[in-house]
């Protein structure tokens, strides 16, 4: 009888598979967490040496190292590889990690989709960087038309590698659908006894948010593919005017789209530094409900404001007056979410972290990048701005010192939790410091060659340009090598060999259920649920 | 656990009951961007054929021009233009204009014309009761053929319209390419030609 209850109790115990088949058929929420991390570190050196690329080519006017149809390949596919391979993955990654820890749940619910979910994303690279690959031995072009794929650039100008291309978004979006859908319904069934929905940690809340923003609108993405899949390769005529269809159809289709997944890439970085700030500022969070209430109605706006990025199509004006009057709206919440914030740091003792100087950081620069945001959202000035560096320098002021930084707040955060092992903090601290400064130096100029008019996706431009481009370029290099600096901080605490050991609280003040478990969490975790006054 | 199961096997359903409505809804947009490109005049689309139920009063105090464009869509080889440059109009008074099209190449063509209204806020006034753009045409090898348009401009206009830029880009007709692929080169890039050659370059 007792020989019985042991084999139970060691299977349940910290049992692991081993070898490729633990990671191949991994059904662990922590496993499956860890690999898309890795999966996503290695898209940013890959997208990331793309962009490095890009800037020694627009180091100096005139053609230096790259044909300017080399040059579009590496735009299309940088922004391609770090939307949908670097941000997007590393959300879902920590959501595996972070997501059944912080609501006491054994595992995610649904394990066997987890692990389809995480391989078909490796398939759907492994389709798209084989075109690049194709392109580089000189076998026709990797798909050259900007991230945004705008017909009939796509369709009719498309290079072969298109089809890749489409297989790999088709491939991309069921990976991300199967995701959502597992982290909802963890959400909502696996919940710890007496956690209601308004004691949920609000990194829970906004990647709750986050799975249903992907439910909505990556089937969007799969159809406006498969249109272009049809009009490319079996006759049909959605974007083909020739046909009687409509090239702008596709702009309005992709941006239905396109906006709500902007914000798929911010909500969980909200989340992320909601439970940062509080931690290292030693108070609770100041206006959880207003937190929850404002993501909720930036949900909701990203699904009216899809038209702003195609102001200069040329639309009746009352049309133009709603979607710049929406999109300004959108700066409400999130001015909410600024505002609790720095009142959450108001009056706290804070310390100074890495997680918490990556989380100030993010809070500062994210606002710029919000501010260009309201300039670009006033219709008339979108008329000089569109389709400049302006928007660059935007979209990469949210996304890189935005996402990607709350992105390495989390890291830095959690990691001790994952690892068992406190992370160097001078590495730390050193990793910050050289990528805000160099992040900036990269990035500001950039408004400036935008206001003065230099175009977007172009290998050469004017002589007026030049001091701001190479002042640009510096910057990249020296922010794309910083990054080797969290690479090998992460291999060091990973080994642990020369490192402190975490206790299982880590950060004094830190809240929230995973803070209960042992550092390194087990492999198995709160098989019996915790309670939750 | 059992409940739980449970639980996620009917979230997942209605999940999946989203993700499949959400799939038709990018489907639906393509009719509903129709529909509202014809409310609102988006684009410049104009609509089908006017009909009128009674004649629409002449509104002799005003004056407005209405240009003429012709272009030829890659890889259609019809020679097209406008016989007329412009001409100014009265809101509500029926007008006639011609457009000519050749087809220079040895083969039979078909093509599409697809008209176009700039500014866009006219589109929705700017009524044709007769055009080519309407119905297919089909040009035998070499035919030469002139198309009218009757067009009437609704006093209904918003005053601050003094200028209609009415611009008809030909197609060819999908499944018309195989044509074009069997014919020679030398017609390709006549076509080049024909197409920089249009009345808005002569004039």
């Amino acid at each position: 009888m007792s020989a019985v209850i042991e084999e139970i109790q060691d299977d349940h115990h910290d049992h692991k598979p081993t070898g490729l088949g633990r990671w191949l058929f991994s059904t662990n929420h922590k496993d499956i967490g860890t690999m898309y991390l890795w999966f996503s570190f290695t898209m940013l050196f890959v997208g990331g040496s793309l962009a490095l690329i890009i800037r020694a080519e627009l180091f100096q006017p005139g053609l230096q190292f790259v044909e300017p149809e080399f040059f579009n390949q590496l735009t299309t596919l940088h922004g391609l590889i770090m939307v949908f391979g670097v941000i997007m993955p590393a959300f879902v990654g920590l959501a595996n990690w972070m997501v059944p820890l912080m609501i006491g749940a054994p595992d995610m619910a649904l394990p066997r989709m987890n692990n389809l979910s995480f391989w078909l994303l490796v398939a759907a690279f492994s389709l798209l960087l084989a075109s690049l690959a194709m392109s580089l031995m000189g076998m026709g072009s990797a798909p050259n038309f900007g991230w945004t794929f705008y017909a009939p650039l796509s369709t009719t100008y498309g290079p072969d590698s298109t089809d890749y291309f489409i297989f790999s978004v088709h491939l991309m979006g069921i990976s991300s659908i199967m995701g959502a859908i597992n982290i909802i319904a963890t959400i909502i069934n696996m919940r710890a006894p007496g956690m209601t929905y308004m004691k949920m940690p609000i990194f829970i809340w906004t990647w709750f948010i986050t799975a249903y923003l992907l439910i909505a609108v990556m089937p969007i993405l799969a159809g406006v593919v498969t249109m272009m899949l049809t009009d490319r390769n079996f006759g049909t005529s959605f974007f083909d005017a020739a046909g009687g269809g409509d090239p702008v159809l596709f702009q309005h289709i992709f941006w239905f789209f396109g906006h709500p997944e902007v914000y798929i890439m911010i909500l969980p970085a909200f989340g992320i530094i909601s439970q940062i700030v509080p931690a290292f500022s030693r108070k609770k969070l100041f206006g959880y409900t207003s937190m929850v209430y404002a993501t909720s109605s930036i949900a909701f706006l990203s699904f009216i404001v899809w038209a702003h990025h195609m102001f200069t199509t040329g639309m009746p004006v009352a049309t133009e007056l709603f979607f710049m009057y929406a999109t300004m709206l959108i700066a409400v919440p999130t001015g909410v979410k600024v505002f609790n914030w720095v009142s959450t740091m108001w009056q706290g003792s804070l310390t100074f972290e890495t997680p918490m100087l990556f989380a100030i950081a993010f809070i500062f620069m994210f606002t710029i990048g919000g501010f260009t945001g309201l300039m670009l959202s006033i219709v008339p000035a979108d008329f000089q701005y569109h389709d400049t560096y302006f928007v660059v320098a935007h979209f990469h002021y949210v996304l890189v010192t935005g996402a990607l930084y709350a992105i390495f707040a989390a890291i830095y955060f959690w990691i001790p939790k994952w690892t068992g092992n406190m992370y160097d903090e001078g590495l730390g601290k050193l990793h910050f410091w050289v990528s805000t400064v160099s992040v900036n130096v990269l990035f500001f100029p950039m408004h400036f060659v935008g206001l003065a008019g230099m175009p977007r996706r172009i290998p050469d431009y004017n002589m007026q340009f030049a001091e701001f481009n190479a002042i640009a370029s510096v910057g990249a290099f020296v922010f794309g090598f910083a990054q080797l600096i969290l690479l090998y901080n992460v291999v060091k605490t990973i080994r642990g060999r020369s490192t402190e050991k975490a206790t299982d609280q880590v950060w004094e003040n830190a809240e929230g259920l995973e803070w209960t478990l042992p550092s390194p969490a087990p492999f198995h975790s709160f098989t019996t649920p915790p309670t939750v006054k | 656990m059992n409940n739980i199961d449970k639980g996620n096997k009917k979230v997942v359903q209605n999940l999946l009951l989203v993700v499949f409505g959400m799939f038709c809804f990018g489907f639906a947009l393509v009719p509903l961007y129709d529909v509202f490109c014809d409310i609102t005049g988006l684009n410049g689309k104009t609509g089908e054929q006017y009909v009128s139920a009674a004649p629409m009063p002449v509104d002799t105090s005003r004056k407005i021009k209405v240009e003429f464009l012709a272009n030829t869509n890659d890889g259609m080889p019809w020679e097209f233009k406008a016989l007329t440059h412009s001409v100014t109009v009265h809101p509500g008074e029926a007008t006639r204009v011609e457009f000519v099209a050749r087809n220079k190449t040895n083969r039979d063509i078909i093509g599409t014309a697809t008209p176009s209204v700039s500014p866009g806020q006219a589109a929705a006034y700017f009524q044709k009761t007769e055009c080519f753009c309407f119905t297919e045409q089909v040009l035998k090898a070499g035919e030469k053929k002139t198309m009218p348009v009757v067009f009437i401009v609704d006093p209904a206009i918003d005053e601050d319209v003094r200028e209609i830029t009415l611009s008809y880009t030909f197609f060819i007709k999908p499944g018309s390419e195989d044509v074009i692929a069997s014919a020679d080169d030398y017609l390709r890039i006549n076509s080049k030609r024909i197409a920089f050659n249009t009345p808005l370059a002569q004039h």
